[in-house]
């Protein structure tokens, strides 16, 4: 049993830990919070230096390492709030390209994408309400892309997306993937509003903007659900790192501040929260790491595990989040404090890839058809019977 | 990241396992339905003896008690392989987990002689004398008084929540030797011969109906000072080193309920309202939330298991399954009777927690307090993991009989 990070991975995840404390520490993320720029283009310029947007991608593209380089990667770029366009380049177009694209078409972006030259999104949304199930209304005609995505994280920025649309115009006609190029002057965006000005949104217009299918990608609805699955499981591991500065910061507060004449971190009630704080983000992490697993093995086990991490990360994340303002008081609630980063960035992340209902229903039918294939094969008992038994 | 065992280990699981599969089918009580209490502990005793004589008793331990002298994940192995037969060992759980390990750090060599092997074969049972009625979560409150009388000492009061009092040999006993002291350092330790005149013990009936525990009356009770463990007044420091006992165990996610399947399966038979249970979206996202719970503990065991097996010690990061595991039987088994409606009430004779959900439900209250209530969790948690201050305390400094 060796359920951990190997010593190089781990040597990695502290290289990115001291780099992302020195260059990313909570005053350039307020420089992005406050509207400076929409993301942070020099760091995101450094991470290309120092190799990481090449975590992942097929070697010879340049690329290096797998599920598990990224997974500890993501759990620093969570811990430090890094704003960056990190899930949708790294953890969705990249791997979608990669997943799904044409030599030609992986040649093309991804050495752009690990020299931090090539941004890319992931667009897929179009109404509001269920990230998987919804129809889609932009449509490809004569090889030109018609419709509308919103919202699109990283959208405003940019230089690719892939998009889904139906094949022809008819409303029947199949869902594909495509490759749009974003610096077409036929494509409108229009930044929006969001609650974590940190990971920005925008609403792009697509007027006949000349788009290539990726690959020859025939399974569509598998692939881009097993490209969901692989980003939420590394999203666990960001909401993992976030959650776990809550608690630190929680912490370290409930030790200094005094109230009645002893640190509130003394009262049972503080302690108790802590604890559940604790208690929560343990979960996430081992759910998290079974992603990771599941995720480095690309097998049957993915979507379960994944489903299981992003939903243990989330609850853990949007707990500590909201918890560690609870504890700090009315200074926990005011801008100056950097509380609301995390409570703000834990329900970005927590609706990225669609809200926790949505993967709850997820795994409940893995887990049905789970049980359900199993009782077929062994015949076991029914739960009546084996309750008269 | 791998789930394979090193080549050591998995020779140690190859040759558990064959010696399992020959020896443990005839002691497993699977099927057997209700046994007499005699007859059980005599099937636990012959299967106890066997384990022992092979060196499985406590795998860490030398052989000369009855050990192999291996490793902690060794003995984790072992007991993932003993976890696949359901063989009748509850009777030595408490005697072999707490009183034994005890009597091997602070017994003479004489006794350890006479004590240890009898106990770890199963031909001997011991009990851990603890909680008083006013004295639980708070151990260190106990009243048990002990006067000191020449070269024996005297005992008088209660105990309570004993476990298998009724069939033990022994027993290990904090009782309080000083009053003049706060409290935490009156206390001394001290083991006990169960049939000594002035001892009897009465069964508790618990909420649930089953009689597990029970009460332990002390009248004029002679124990001679030989059979004190640690100094006088020095007993606290023995009852902190029983904590620092082994920790790792084989963890049940279901906390012994029928399990996340099992409600799946109750799903897809009952139906509600709108339809089958099992297409109701909030009985989905239960069953969802469930499932990431277990698998959150089931993951965290491996990683502690993955600490065992590079030879770091578990802490106390392992009260996280007593904080979630309780709770969630409670709940889950107060879902799956409501999903049966009228006859979430209603059974055969003869349930138990494993095959139907209100057994559990009537269990759960006892199990989230014994062995540590999910408020002392916490604050162990709280404590010793975060490393917050200790609640204030009244008590510390004022002599017990003043308090």
């Amino acid at each position: 049993m060796n359920f951990d990070f190997s010593d190089e991975q781990l040597m990695l995840r502290e290289q990115g830990r001291r780099f992302l404390s020195e260059r990313c520490d909570t005053r350039a993320v307020r420089r992005i919070l406050e509207g400076e720029q929409a993301y942070d283009a020099t760091l995101w310029t450094q991470m290309a230096e120092l190799g990481w947007l090449a975590i992942g991608l097929p070697e010879q593209h340049g690329g290096f390492g797998g599920a598990y380089e990224l997974c500890v990667l993501a759990e620093e770029l969570g811990r430090s709030l890094a704003p960056v366009p990190a899930a949708s380049t790294l953890y969705l177009a990249a791997r979608a390209l990669t997943r799904a694209g044409s030599d030609e078409q992986q040649g093309r972006w991804l050495p752009a994408v690990a020299a931090g030259r090539a941004i890319g999104a992931w667009a897929v949304h179009e109404r509001p309400g269920s990230q998987r199930r919804q129809p889609v209304g932009s449509f490809v005609s004569a090889g030109k892309l018609h419709g509308c995505k919103t919202p699109v994280a990283d959208g405003a920025f940019a230089d690719f997306a892939i998009v889904t649309a139906r094949a022809t115009a008819d409303a029947s006609a199949p869902v594909g993937l495509f490759i749009a190029d974003l610096r077409h002057d036929s494509v409108r965006r229009a930044a929006l509003g969001v609650v974590d000005p940190t990971r920005p949104c925008a609403t792009l217009e697509f007027h006949g903007t000349p788009v290539e299918s990726l690959g020859e990608t025939e399974q569509v609805a598998t692939v881009v659900d097993e490209l969901t699955d692989g980003a939420a499981a590394l999203l666990a591991f960001e909401q993992l790192g976030g959650a776990e500065v809550c608690l630190a910061m929680a912490r370290d507060f409930a030790l200094e501040r005094k109230a009645f004449g002893r640190v509130i971190g003394s009262f049972q009630a503080v302690k108790h929260r802590l604890a559940d704080m604790w208690v929560k983000i343990q979960l996430a992490r081992g759910n998290a790491y079974y992603a990771a697993w599941a995720l480095d093995a690309a097998g049957d086990e993915l979507p379960a595990a994944a489903a299981a991490a992003r939903i243990a990360s989330t609850d853990a994340y949007e707990f500590a989040s909201q918890e560690s303002i609870q504890i700090h008081g009315g200074m926990g609630y005011t801008w100056e404090a950097d509380c609301h980063l995390y409570y703000r960035r834990s329900r970005s992340l927590a609706l990225m890839l669609g809200a926790p209902r949505e993967w709850k229903e997820r795994l409940a039918a893995q887990l049905v058809q789970r049980v359900r294939g199993e009782t077929l094969r062994a015949v076991r008992p029914t739960a009546a019977q084996a309750q008269a038994v | 990241m791998d789930f394979n065992d090193t080549p050591e280990e998995a020779a140690l699981r190859a040759e558990v396992r064959a010696w399992l599969a020959e020896h443990a089918p005839a002691y497993d009580v699977r099927g057997a339905g209700e046994m007499p209490l005699a007859e059980g502990l005599a099937r636990g005793r012959r299967w106890q003896a066997l384990k022992a004589g092979r060196g499985y008793a406590k795998i860490t331990w030398p052989r000369e008690f009855c050990g192999l002298g291996g490793t902690p994940m060794q003995q984790v192995i072992y007991q993932q392989e003993e976890a696949k037969y359901r063989l009748p060992i509850d009777y030595f759980k408490v005697s072999l987990g707490i009183p034994i390990p005890i009597m091997r750090r602070f017994a003479t060599p004489e006794q350890q002689a006479r004590y240890l092997t009898p106990a770890l074969r199963g031909e001997e049972i011991w009990c851990q004398l603890f909680s008083e009625p006013a004295a639980g979560s708070d151990l260190a409150g106990i009243r048990l008084r002990a006067v000191r009388d020449g070269d024996h000492w005297v005992l008088n009061g209660q105990k309570i929540w004993t476990s298998w009092a009724q069939v033990s040999d022994f027993g290990v006993v904090i009782t309080r030797s000083n009053p003049d002291v706060p409290k935490h350092k009156g206390l001394t330790y001290l083991f006990v011969d169960m049939r000594t005149p002035g001892i009897e013990v009465r069964p508790i009936k618990q909420l649930s109906g089953g009689q597990e525990f029970s009460e332990v009356f002390f009248t004029d009770v002679r124990v001679p000072d030989s059979q004190r463990l640690g100094e006088i007044d020095g007993g606290w420091k023995v009852a902190l080193a029983t904590l620092m006992e082994e920790r790792f165990s084989v963890v049940d996610v279901t906390g012994g309920g029928p399990g996340l399947d099992a409600l799946i399966e109750l799903a897809c038979e009952v139906a509600l309202e709108h339809g089958p249970a099992i297409e109701d979206s909030d009985v989905r996202q239960r069953i969802a939330e469930w499932y990431v719970a277990e698998q959150g503990l089931r993951t965290n065991y491996y990683r502690m298991l993955t600490a065992l097996s590079k030879g770091e010690l578990p802490g106390p990061e392992g009260s996280i399954n007593k904080i979630a595991i309780p709770s969630k039987l409670q709940q889950q088994s107060r879902f799956a009777m409501d999903l049966m409606g009228p006859a979430g009430v209603a059974t055969a004779p003869g349930a138990r927690r494993s095959t139907h959900p209100f057994v559990g439900w009537l269990e759960a209250p006892g199990y989230r307090i014994a062995g540590g209530t999910d408020e002392i969790l916490r604050n162990i948690i709280a404590e010793q993991v975060l490393k917050l201050p200790g609640d204030v305390r009244t008590d510390k400094d004022v002599p017990f009989n003043k308090l």
